[in-house]
């Protein structure tokens, strides 16, 4: 069963780049495929290049360099990302020792420092306690708190508030963007919430059934999509300026990985769709600068 | 805790005397022992004096409340075969069932645990299919059938051990190796199915994603994790070091508790059969408390209110 079809992305240092689709529409999958997380059943094809370095295939030794360290990842349910039989120290010490060679007083005062910089009070104590001892957000802070461990340049945010309450995400999404002013460190936030892609990041990958169709900067997007899934995603998102409108879902749904289309894969679900769309997937192309779709009648 | 421990020896005793009552009955209303001892026609007058003599021609709850009585003050009661005490002759034989339990369950353990990490680690390989396959022949087929394969390769084609008996050293490793076989493929199974659930859960794939060597991630955050499932049949398994080895004895005549239950059942022997049951109790309730602690120690989600939760 084949879940990606050609993902072509970049991420500069330092920008943050949102990536938003249904569930099952490859999201995740493509992050873990580049890190090589997906175990030994899956098969990768292409290029994932690091600085000009190619990870996909590389040998394990050197992956392992790179997670964490290079590309740090946090995932959609912080509760169960964290072993429940090791204290929270523990699993944060973990990261410090193999990621900076930290022992001792000092491996303990950092995990202090890193605790309190994702704003969890009186550390000392919190490294004590098991991951059940916390809740969700406090389980998400520690996750991000060792993800900063490697001192990484890319974090992989996967979902990090889905599993949250309302308060709790913004609290969270602020916490990243914070981060991200001080250690210049780029994102990808992944997310099927538009909204929170729009006000945490800079461009917008637009992903349908294992295919980018749009990728273009935030405002772009909303000004002016392109694709029309993205159309189809911004109006069934509510306003909170202007008159009161009907939101309109995207009629049908997404088509099974193993049962897709010939052609383009929102073809079935597209009101615009025409005759050419069904014999072949659309190739992206450029409309703008920084601005691609993989759509024939855009 | 200590209420919580307190508990749990109250249900265990409450456990055993359930055993005890239960066997009482259905060991007094399936059979005559004067019956089996002095054999169906010896002389009405002698079956009434052997009645007599160990209390049975008494109504039943009446000989129940003695013994309970018998038992409360320590006396467990006489063997009515050769009128020593029950307890004496039961003791007398673990250490004989232990001397093969004891090998064979470290045997499980040795072969069984690492089989099922080494399976779960290389899933749908063809290591792995072939242990399967070897472990569900291992506890389908019953002990008697493989004992018995066992005396035909080893005992009677290569002649290389002795068939039954204990009067050699090697006599032991036959009944060792029946009991220690099925064991093994039933712990293999398990670990594997427990280790496999531990790979699927997230915090595997955060700890790869945070750098951490295979291995280590293997034996840091999977192994600890899987060896709370594991424990429960471990301790299951120690729970039958007295009386899992019943057929087994019987085969090899071993002389252990096993044959003597058997045997002390055939000829309703009840005082001795009531000993093996108690004794069989005990240990089953003792392991299963401390499968409890252990628990609690590998599984830090069941420390605190540990006693509520249940």
């Amino acid at each position: 069963m084949r879940a990606l079809h050609g993902i072509d992305l970049e991420v500069r240092r330092g920008e943050a780049l949102g990536l938003v689709g249904e569930s099952g529409c490859g999201k995740s999958v493509t992050w873990l495929a580049a890190l090589g997380l997906l175990g030994g059943r899956a098969r990768i094809g292409g290029e994932v290049l690091l600085e000009g370095r190619n990870l996909a295939g590389a040998p394990v030794a050197e992956l392992e360099r790179v997670r964490g360290r290079r590309i740090a990842m946090i995932f959609q349910d912080p509760s169960s990302s964290l072993n429940p039989v090791h204290r929270i120290g523990r699993q944060l010490g973990e990261a410090l020792r193999l990621h900076r060679g930290l022992e001792g007083t000092a491996l303990e005062a950092e995990a202090q420092r890193l605790l309190d910089r994702v704003g969890i009070a009186d550390g000392k104590r919190r490294l004590g306690d098991y991951p059940h001892e916390l809740s969700g957000g406090m389980n998400q802070r520690v996750m991000i708190a060792m993800a900063l461990a490697g001192q990484p340049d890319l974090l992989i945010a996967d979902e990090p508030t889905t599993a949250l309450d309302a308060t709790i995400q913004a609290q969270i999404l602020e916490l990243l963007a914070e981060i991200r002013r001080e250690t210049r460190m780029a994102m990808v936030l992944i997310s099927h919430d538009l909204g929170v892609v729009a006000e945490n990041t800079d461009r917008v990958c637009v992903m349908y059934a294992g295919r980018i169709v749009e990728d273009a900067p935030i405002d772009t997007v909303f000004e002016a999509p392109a694709h029309p899934y993205t159309r189809g995603l911004l109006a069934a998102l509510p306003e909170l300026e202007g008159p009161r409108r009907m939101l309109v879902p995207i009629a049908g749904v997404v088509p099974e990985p193993a049962n897709l289309p010939p052609g383009c894969s929102f073809a079935p679900r597209c009101d615009r769709r025409i005759e050419a769309c069904g014999h072949a997937p659309p190739p992206a192309t450029e409309l703008a600068p920084q601005h691609r779709v993989a759509c024939i009648r855009a | 805790m200590l209420r919580y421990l307190t508990g749990r020896l109250l249900r265990a005793v409450l456990t055993i005397f359930l055993v005890i009552t239960f066997a009482f009955f259905v060991l007094h209303l399936s059979g005559d022992p004067a019956m089996m001892i002095l054999s169906a026609d010896a002389p009405p007058e002698s079956v009434k004096a052997f009645r007599a003599a160990w209390g049975l021609d008494r109504p039943l709850w009446i000989q129940y409340l003695a013994y309970v009585w018998n038992a409360l003050h320590g006396d467990l009661g006489n063997s009515m075969r050769d009128g020593r005490p029950a307890v004496q002759l039961v003791l007398e034989r673990v250490p004989a069932t232990l001397a093969i339990t004891v090998p064979a369950f470290l045997l499980k353990l040795v072969i069984g645990i690492p089989a099922g990490i080494y399976a779960a680690l290389h899933r749908n390989s063809a290591a792995d299919r072939l242990t399967m396959m070897v472990s569900v022949a291992g506890f389908t087929v019953p002990s008697f059938v493989l004992a018995l394969v066992l005396v035909l390769v080893f005992s009677v084609q290569l002649g290389w051990l002795p068939s039954a008996g204990s009067d050699r050293p090697t006599s032991a490793i036959l009944p060792i190796v029946t009991l220690g076989i099925a064991g093994a493929a039933i712990l293999a199974r398990f670990t594997r199915s427990a280790m496999l659930e531990v790979l699927g859960q997230p915090y595997i794939r955060a700890a790869s994603a945070k750098g951490l060597q295979w291995r280590t991630v293997v034996v840091r955050h999977a192994l600890p994790n899987a060896a709370i499932p594991t424990t429960t049949i471990v301790g299951f398994m120690v729970g039958t070091l007295i009386a899992g080895a019943v057929v087994v004895e019987s085969v090899f005549a071993w002389p252990g508790i096993g044959r003597l239950l058997v045997s002390s059942v055939s000829n309703r022997d009840l005082a001795v059969v009531q000993v093996i049951l108690l004794l069989v109790a005990a240990t089953m309730v003792t392991a299963n408390i401390v499968v409890d602690v252990v628990y609690g120690w590998l599984d830090p989600r069941l420390r605190r209110g540990g006693a509520r939760g249940r």
